[in-house]
């Protein structure tokens, strides 16, 4: 077998006195898709953000292709240009977007391929298009980012991650900040990447969707993981375990 | 009255040349240093933030025409001996300087903390974020009080005539001192400095709008 492209072991992460993460093991493999779920203050995003060192973790190891994450091996935190070579290996998706306002569609998706991947400018306006083209904003790739809506602007966010052919998609609650109705453009693109074996590690709200299109389901709780397993395992065994079944129960009171 | 002002002019000329060496001076030395200084105070180390805020804080304290004698009598004191043209330049650009550190600062500031680590998840090193994210942003938000200050630099160089600099001010009184027509030469004086400064509001005006690319 594979060893995983991902691995976690006892992560711990403290913001001041608060203990964030505990321990958290975590395993995702190549091609995999894994929707981590959870109330909120679980740690989740906490978690992803150490996974691509925006956050500088405390304790435990984060390794990916066995290379470990932000520190060297004398557990000193890497340099300025070794950790953002490391960043580009993993993509991340926000929140809330922060897409570049001062580039247009194709330019937020261009920057990195030029100054990370020294791609020609010509080359990296072909990449963006090609990008823009999947997520479906082929015509808006000269748009500023303010002349989009937020499902356009997130499908950028998206396509600005993807074009670096990262080894690993980090999604944090991308669809949080959007309103019900653009929801479904951008799942819809994130569904065609994990068709195409995307490696992808997913923060998400959204039960429903983490149920279908993710291979296994991760659920967090005070700073650790507490069951983890295909979505309809660990949902069919929700009743073992009193807090996942009361997390759950929200999700099938309203549209499970 | 007209020929009063036509008898004035080459002199007056004379010194506006000085009043804009003294401008460029002061506003070119002022950003180059601003801009390091306003860089330090936002991502230095502490104990040069520390230093940074002392220095602007200070200098920011003081009104600009102390600063002027304090640099003019009190640095030869100190063994740094000036003529009183660079004497008066030094004391305007500290002044700038600390006006300029703040700028950045605001400016700096100004950009939401998502953009940073958004150019830090595609890789860029932490130079490559400042020139290629932030800076682009904060340009928009610094250009604006800067050019303000471009103006008062103008105006505020005026003042070195205090020391005896045959500045634009100075020449105007000087000619007064010969011929006794103050009123003519005051006015051409200050329509002299009203070109000035209203070519750079409009030009910066004009700045903003080209730099505007949010529409937020």
């Amino acid at each position: 077998m594979n060893p995983p492209l991902l691995t976690i072991r006892d992560l711990r992460k403290s913001f001041g006195k608060t203990e964030v993460l505990k321990s958290v093991d975590l395993d995702v493999g190549r091609g995999e898709v894994v929707a981590v779920i959870g109330p909120s203050g679980s740690g989740k995003t906490t978690l992803l953000r150490c996974i691509n060192f925006l956050e500088a973790y405390d304790g435990g190891s984060i390794r990916i292709d066995d290379s470990e994450v932000g520190y060297n091996d004398a557990r000193k935190r890497r340099g300025e240009r070794a950790l953002a070579r490391m960043r580009a290996e993993t993509g991340m998706v926000f929140q809330s977007f922060n897409l570049f306002p001062h580039l247009t569609a194709a330019g937020n998706i261009m920057l990195g391929l030029t100054k990370v991947r020294r791609k020609s400018r010509s080359e990296a306006r072909d990449i963006a298009k090609v990008w823009l083209e999947r997520v479906g904003l082929g015509h808006k790739a000269d748009a500023l980012p303010s002349e989009l809506s937020g499902g356009q602007q997130q499908r950028v966010g998206i396509a600005r991650a993807v074009a670096m052919e990262p080894k690993i998609l980090l999604l944090d609650e991308i669809t949080s900040a959007l309103d019900p109705e653009l929801v479904g453009e951008v799942l819809e693109v994130v569904r065609g990447l994990a068709a195409e074996g995307m490696t992808m590690l997913m923060v998400t709200h959204e039960i429903a969707f983490a149920r279908d299109a993710s291979s296994r389901l991760v659920f967090m709780a005070d700073g650790a993981v507490a069951a983890e397993g295909p979505p309809a395992d660990l949902i069919a065994s929700a009743e073992a375990n009193p807090r996942l079944n009361s997390f759950l129960a929200r999700f099938r009171a309203s549209n499970f | 009255m007209l020929d009063a002002m036509i008898y004035a002019l080459p002199f007056l000329l004379e010194g506006l040349w000085i009043t804009v060496v003294v401008s460029i001076l002061t506003v070119s030395i002022s950003l180059v240093a601003g801009l390091a200084l306003g860089c330090a105070l936002v991502y230095g180390p502490l104990p040069l933030r520390l230093l940074v805020r002392i220095f602007s804080d200070t200098i920011r304290g003081i009104p600009i025409l102390v600063l002027i004698f304090f640099v003019y009598y009190g640095f030869p004191a100190i063994g740094i001996d000036f003529d009183s043209f660079w004497a008066a330049v030094t004391a305007l650009t500290l002044f700038k300087t600390a006006q300029v550190i703040e700028y950045v600062r605001g400016a700096v500031a100004s950009i939401p903390r998502g953009q940073s680590e958004a150019a830090m998840a595609i890789g860029l090193t932490f130079s490559e974020r400042l020139v290629s994210v932030i800076f682009p942003q904060a340009l928009r938000r610094f250009l604006p009080p800067w050019i303000n200050g471009v103006t008062d630099a103008v105006k505020g160089s005026a003042l070195v005539s205090l020391l005896g600099v045959t500045d634009l001010m100075y020449a105007i009184n000087q000619v007064i001192g010969r011929t006794y027509e103050a009123m003519p030469l005051y006015v051409l004086g200050a329509v002299i400095y009203f070109v000035i400064n209203f070519s750079l509001s409009t030009l910066s005006r004009r700045l903003e709008r080209r730099f505007s690319f949010v529409q937020a």
